[in-house]
């Protein structure tokens, strides 16, 4: 059996969570038809039991109480630990988050296993072999994960979160597992405003624009900006527009920064370096702006315009506007 | 009094240079950087900032760790310049060693220095290797340790023996709260590292770093081999050259929909 810990936001299940759901159908079809349970912990809005029904899983764990009222990691993985231990299930998977890499790790320490992060796919069953993103996804690495049971997160993007053929219709258990007090020693114990700027609005933009050291200075942005805005998209900026304080740190798509995967991505000043594709190169579609047609975003990217990204950005902005009207 | 200062260990991982084309050894086991050179990654740039900065505040003492081979010491020496006052090397086959046994090898030394009387307050890490992409070596030396560990934390304060790490969740700002002794595995972005001065790489040269051997043999990492994606051909479709394209890129978005 496959025991999944599933993320959900306001609106139901995470799609990452829910990409998570497609791998493991993969595996348990491979592995002749073995059973989908997920855990959920703390607080699961109504929408999540029709996702996870569409979905295809067996049977859900909800874990709540007052123990699990506040994220802490090392709770979370003790609830996975006891659902594990009660069920058999030799294989325990989350998403490649990075909550799904925090518990999936906590729980390879209290098991003593080994956890391979960001999974793209498997090739064998025995011995379980999977294939993950290192390097920020510039390299991958083949791991055997011999020992049960397995733990691994599934990278994000690598899946589509496509439904089940069949629906099933979960069982569903209300469960409260015990939880030692060091383990709720590092918990979250105050939060600041929801986040309605910032990595979330960047990571579910279908529009990207992005700008990178072709901008020339904290005051290069303006045109990105408006561009952004009339596209109703985020800002996305390399790492060296950061590290220099040009833009905030949150604005950061890269390895170090957000991961995102828009319909379209507009580099602007961009040259690609690795630090960067890592963090863009789920995006649909990619037009990249450069006055370097050979610079590795350029020769990546579907579609591009060479030149400078302060004359052909204000230029699209008129475009747009006056066929707007 | 320097009794009161905080002890804060960071540590750091000797890695290719990610800003190139990466190569990989002829074996197959690992990143080669012998071309693009070697760095650390930017979390650790943070870690060792938050390190320096807390180690400043209380009179305290800010050392930093790596396991790897001798050529590690360059990585120690870069985070000496920046502030830091002592450093540990343990000297060992880094590709060899995986995120289990860099754990325990880590955990081993903070034991040993903990049972010399210098143990520490605070253990900072990276929140992930810009390598091998583990995730977890933070999280299983807290467990070694038998210690409390907040990941991918941005800021930290600490007053009266308590730690206050602020983390940019999933749902917006959060804040633990946690007794030292701690771990804390950081993100870039809640500081800014500082560059070294010629006087802090001067002073950089005169310490004298602490060369340990492994505790144990290493499990190792479990992995089979690396390999690198195959190279995409270029299929890019270049619309036109500077303003003059703005049309061609108006039509682009109006045919997928975007606009």
């Amino acid at each position: 059996m496959i025991l999944l810990w599933l993320e959900c936001d306001a609106a139901g299940v995470t799609d990452i969570s829910l990409e998570t759901v497609a791998f493991a159908r993969s595996l348990a079809a491979a592995g002749g038809g073995i059973a989908i349970r997920a855990a959920l912990i703390g607080e699961v809005p109504e929408a999540a039991r029709d996702q996870l029904a569409a979905h295809g899983v067996d049977e859900v764990h909800h874990v709540s109480g007052p123990s699990y009222d506040a994220y802490a990691g090392a709770a979370w993985a003790s609830a996975l630990q006891d659902i594990r231990a009660r069920t058999g299930c030799v294989v325990v998977a989350a998403a490649g988050s990075p909550r799904g890499n925090e518990v999936l790790a906590h729980l390879a320490a209290r098991l003593d296993v080994p956890m391979a992060a960001n999974v793209l796919s498997f090739s064998g069953l025995s011995p379980f072999e999977v294939t993950r993103q290192v390097a920020g996804g510039a390299a991958l690495e083949e791991m055997r994960l011999s020992q049960r049971p397995a733990l691994f997160t599934v990278a994000g993007h690598a899946w589509v979160a496509t439904p089940a053929d069949t629906p099933t219709s979960p069982a569903w258990h209300e469960e409260s597992p015990a939880v030692a007090e060091a383990d709720l020693l590092a918990r979250v114990s105050a939060r600041g405003e929801t986040k309605e700027e910032g990595p979330g609005a960047l990571t579910t933009a279908r529009v990207v624009v992005g700008a990178g050291r072709g901008a020339g200075g904290p005051g290069g942005f303006d045109h990105v900006i408006e561009l952004a805005g009339l596209l109703d998209g985020a800002l996305g900026v390399s790492r060296v527009v950061t590290s220099l304080g040009w833009r905030p740190h949150h604005e950061q798509v890269g390895q170090t920064g957000s991961r995102i995967s828009p319909e379209l991505y507009i580099p602007c000043g961009i040259s690609g370096a690795i630090q960067h594709w890592a963090g863009c190169s789920s995006s649909k579609t990619i037009l990249a702006i450069n006055t370097d047609a050979e610079a590795p975003m350029v020769t990546k990217a579907h579609y591009a315009v060479v030149g400078d990204m302060h004359e052909v950005v204000p230029a699209v902005v008129e475009e747009l506007k006056r066929r707007r009207g | 009094m320097a009794d009161e200062g905080l002890r804060v260990l960071v540590c750091v991982k000797r890695v290719p240079d990610s800003s190139s084309q990466v190569v990989l050894t002829p074996d197959q086991q690992a990143v080669d950087g012998r071309m693009a050179g070697y760095t650390v990654s930017p979390h650790e740039e943070c870690a060792i900032e938050l390190a320096v900065r807390l180690a400043d505040a209380t009179g305290g003492v800010a050392t930093a760790l790596s396991l790897g081979p001798g050529e590690s010491a360059e990585q120690l020496r870069n985070a000496l310049a920046v502030g830091c006052t002592a450093a540990v090397h343990v000297v060992a086959d880094a590709v060899a060693f995986g995120p289990a046994d860099v754990a325990r090898e880590i955990a081993a030394v903070v034991k040993a220095h903990g049972d010399e009387d210098r143990g520490y307050d605070l253990v900072l890490l990276g929140n992930d290797a810009a390598d091998t992409g583990d995730f977890q070596v933070g999280i299983r030396l807290a467990y070694a340790l038998g210690l409390p560990v907040v990941n991918g934390v941005s800021t930290l304060e600490v007053v009266d023996g308590m730690v206050s790490a602020h983390v940019d969740g999933p749902d917006g700002a959060e804040t633990y709260s946690v007794p030292t002794p701690m771990v804390a595995t950081i993100l870039e972005g809640g500081v800014e590292p500082r560059y070294p001065s010629l006087k802090g790489r001067m002073a950089a040269k005169k310490v004298e770093i602490e060369e340990r051997s492994p505790s144990a043999d290493p499990v190792g990492s479990h992995r089979v081999q690396l390999t690198l994606p195959p190279p995409a051909p270029s299929s890019v479709e270049i619309l036109g050259e500077g303003p003059s394209a703005a049309a061609a890129v108006v039509d682009l978005f109006e045919r997928l929909g975007v606009r």
